[in-house]
């Protein structure tokens, strides 16, 4: 082994074209201008957005730590309050605080966007593989059933669903993930039939790889970075149509707080109680733009 | 051409005065790590109707310094210092709308990718006419005739019908040609031709250089010639400026550059330039470890077919090619694309079942495999690919890509995988520090020592080697030869090499099959295929090799 050893050191010469930056981020640089450079690097819109998140991750878990009002007991000959000093942003019709409301609402939500993108992502990749894999008939098959579901308006699918499973934040949430099934299918077989055509996967073949384990080690690591970036985009967009279908009176059932129907509630007091609709469609935006915002960098920190 | 111009004072002939002069130009990108300077101090003059090649390495900073004479550097580049005189006017500083005046009439572009370079929506004809309507070049009459002109002058057949077509129903030798006619169209005093030849076949490559050469003489134009094959650049250019790293090694006639090159650089250069260097004359010595007795591989009258859109009938990719391939010894299979050589390296290695025919790999019929049987014959031939950028799984470490194989047979416990793993990186001279690291950081030339790595691991008897050093510079092309002979020689290995490139299996083969469309026109022992080529396309493949013009005058 000793003689074939050297053969190997003597063909040395070309390590000198190693990137140089190879040596940079292994060297020990010091630290405090390795702070600078992370400093430098930061971007305020993305830090806000994920402060953005946290606060309304905090409120979903510990509503208690930010309010000492209920959000579904209403106090007598309090309503319609403009905001105060007592009730930041005012009362509703049943004398309800609304940032109460607000921040309990935050985990009606993201619990079901949450749920709506579990759906989406898990039902949608799983088909998405399947017919990237399989190809020849089941591909079509599973694809055509996709494009049929692609070719019903989404809030459209998601309210049948809900008319079908019945009314409830969950259906909703059920709802509004079935619709994205789609997408998440269709990109999901795209990334698999891109890496599929690689070398670097045939290379896996020809050195012996069974297909599960080519799959496990190669394929779906290298596919599901942009399908993870698209689930936290499909956040944002579940966070939304949540919303419209609660606004339309099919998610939550009234005295829940949940943000679509908080607008929906104030809709009727907007000549005298602005600020019903408008604090919970500004938050609701917020949290969107927040959502799309953090995935963006996601999809970035990918290329 | 044969004719090189002598360089003098740039004040001694008014007449002579130069297309373009660079005067210290430097030029640099901003990354993530800063500013980067990659051009630095260069100076060179282009004289009326000379050729000037600028050659290098990848990422030499040639290509930069094209594209900063003609103000087409990328978002986050910058000229940073020099100037770039055309005509004797210094351009430096100039806004786009000033540019775009000279650009197309004064200085033209050939770009290298003619796949890429044209817009594959608008007809050949009405790409040539944006160029000649842009610059206000007579009435549409004028200018449909004058496109039906230069189409006819870069030899287009049937040129009005061409005009017609759309990119995608033309060649990659045809498209290139129609780039030189918009790039000749208004007749510029500089043509800047980028790697034109890089994409395209040998045969292709010699015909669209003999054009632009020809149009250069007819019209006077002066020509910088980017290019990375010395080869080409002592075929065609009056003067050859060498780079590596941004900075100029060494600049003079070509003749004095490649007689008495004055940089190491430039000698290395020659060294390796497989078209150049030093061509072995004789025989390959035969290494003691060939076993004469037995046949590695044997394919007899392989036919290959592929349906084409579902319709029965079928294109024949390969059409009865028979060779064998002696324990220990290297064969080529040499062609152009299309030529059916890699789908005949495919069938090999079994990722294809024949149309017909029989291929033997170490006694194993190759064609009768299924599912297990064929899973276990990966042990016997292992496939290196051309690209190492795409054939590493990015996500995986170096360690990870060459242990995976072992994981597949046999699994042997940890400590013993990680001793196999550390020796063959060894053994294809790469460090250990390269284990942990992912693929992209690691060069070319250490990525294809991986793939080499990761394809011996399972001890097999045949490589088959796909261009595997065409994506890589002169000089770790060389390296990289120069390994595969050495655990040739170590390992008694049988390669099996396909290649575009005749200068590099001249070097390496001990035999040879020539395929032109599907069918093997010539082949046997490389030295008499080359001395006595048996067919009339064998004899231009081999004319067709860069570099023999200035090699034959020394």
């Amino acid at each position: 082994m000793t003689s074939l050893n050297t053969i190997g050191r003597s063909l040395l010469r070309d390590d000198a074209d190693i990137p140089a930056s190879t040596f940079r981020a292994s060297g020990h640089a010091p630290s405090d201008a390795r702070w600078l450079k992370t400093l430098r690097g930061v971007q305020p819109g993305l830090v806000l957005s994920w402060s953005i998140m946290a606060v309304v991750v905090l409120w979903a878990l510990f509503p208690q730590w930010f309010t000492s009002y209920s959000a579904t007991v209403g106090v007598a000959r309090q309503q319609l309050r403009a905001p105060s000093a007592e009730h930041w942003l005012g009362t509703d019709v049943l004398g309800r605080d609304l940032l109460a409301r607000i921040i309990y609402g935050a985990g009606n939500s993201l619990s079901g966007a949450l749920v709506a993108v579990g759906v989406g992502l898990v039902v949608g990749t799983t088909l998405g593989i399947i017919a990237g894999s399989a190809r020849g008939r089941i591909d079509s098959a599973i694809m055509r059933g996709v494009d049929v579901l692609l070719s019903i308006p989404q809030l459209l699918l998601s309210l049948s669903i809900v008319i079908l499973l019945g009314f409830g934040i969950v259906n909703a949430a059920i709802a509004v993930g079935i619709t994205s099934i789609a997408s998440f299918a269709r990109l999901a077989r795209s990334e698999v039939v891109r890496v599929r055509a690689s070398d670097y996967v045939e290379a896996a073949f020809g050195s012996g790889g069974t297909f599960s384990r080519v799959l496990l080690r190669h394929i779906l690591p290298n596919s599901l970075t942009s399908v993870i970036a698209f689930a936290a985009l499909q956040l944002g967009w579940a966070i939304l149509t949540i919303s419209t279908l609660g606004f339309l009176g099919y998610g939550a059932p009234p005295p829940t707080p949940e943000w679509g129907l908080l607008i929906a509630e104030g809709r009727n007091y907007l000549a005298r109680a602005w600020w019903l609709t408008m604090v919970p469609g500004i938050v609701v935006i917020v949290v969107v733009l927040s959502a799309n915002r953090i995935s963006q960098s996601f999809g970035k920190a990918k290329a | 051409m044969t004719t090189a111009i002598n360089i003098k004072p740039a004040s001694a002939d008014v007449a002579n005065l130069p297309v373009l002069e660079i005067g210290n130009l430097a030029v640099g990108y901003r990354g993530n790590e800063g500013f980067q300077r990659v051009v630095h101090d260069v100076s060179l003059l282009v004289r009326p109707g000379e050729v000037v090649a600028l050659v290098g390495e990848s990422g030499s900073g040639k290509t930069t310094t094209a594209q900063a004479v003609i103000g087409l550097l990328a978002e986050n580049g910058r000229l940073e210092a020099g100037t770039v005189r055309l005509n004797g006017t210094d351009i430096v500083g100039w806004s786009q709308k000033q540019l775009d005046a000279i650009r197309g009439s004064k200085i033209s572009l050939i770009p290298q990718d003619p796949t890429t370079s044209l817009n594959p929506v608008k007809t050949i004809g009405a790409q040539v006419a944006e160029v000649l309507q842009i610059h206000r070049k007579g009435s549409r009459a004028e200018i449909d005739a004058r496109v039906i002109e230069l189409l006819t002058r870069v030899g287009l057949s049937q040129p009005e019908l061409r005009a017609r077509q759309y990119p995608h129903e033309l060649s990659g030798g045809m498209r290139q040609r129609v780039l030189i006619a918009i790039a000749i169209a208004l007749r510029p005093a500089l043509i800047i031709a980028d790697e034109p030849t890089s994409a395209l076949d040998v045969t292709v490559q010699k015909r669209i250089l003999d054009l632009i050469d020809e149009l250069r003489r007819e019209y006077g134009t002066a020509v910088l010639l980017v290019t990375h094959d010395l080869g080409v650049a002592a075929d065609r250019a009056n003067h050859i400026v060498v780079l590596k790293g941004g900075r100029i090694q060494e600049q003079g006639a070509t003749a004095e550059v490649l007689a008495k090159p004055r940089s190491d650089y430039t000698r290395k250069l020659l060294a390796d330039a497989p078209s150049l260097g030093k061509t072995r004359s004789v025989p390959r010595s035969v290494s003691p470890r060939i076993d004469r007795r037995g046949d590695a591989i044997v394919v007899e009258n392989l036919v290959q077919d592929f349906a084409i859109g579902g319709r029965r009938d079928a294109f024949r990719a390969v059409d009865g090619v028979s060779f064998t391939v002696q324990r220990g010894a290297t064969h080529a299979i040499v062609g152009e694309s299309g030529s059916g050589k890699t789908t005949t390296a495919r069938s090999i290695v079994g990722f294809q079942k024949p149309t017909a025919g029989r291929i033997l790999v170490d006694g194993i019929d190759v064609t009768t495999l299924r599912r297990e049987s064929l899973r276990w014959f990966r042990k016997t031939i292992q496939l290196v690919y051309q690209n190492p950028f795409a054939s590493l799984d990015p996500r995986q470490t170096i360690f990870q890509i060459v242990e995976e194989p072992l994981l597949n047979f046999d699994p042997l416990p940890r400590e013993d995988r990680a001793r196999k793993v550390q020796a063959i990186l060894d053994r294809v001279g790469l460090p250990s520090s390269v284990l942990a690291r992912k693929p992209h950081a690691l060069s070319g030339g250490q990525r294809q020592r991986v793939a080499i790595a990761r394809a011996l691991v399972l001890d097999p008897q045949v490589l088959v080697l796909d261009e595997a050093v065409s994506a890589l510079d002169v000089t770790v092309q060389a390296q990289i030869l120069a390994l595969l002979d050495e655990l040739q020689q170590a390992l008694g290995l049988t390669y099996l090499f396909i290649s575009h490139d005749l200068a590099v299996v001249r070097q390496i083969s001990d035999t040879v099959s020539v395929l032109h469309n599907g069918r093997q026109v010539d082949g046997g022992p490389v030295e008499d295929v080359f001395q006595r080529p048996g067919s009339a396309y064998t004899r231009e493949l081999i004319s067709a090799i860069p570099g023999q013009h200035n090699v034959n005058l020394n």
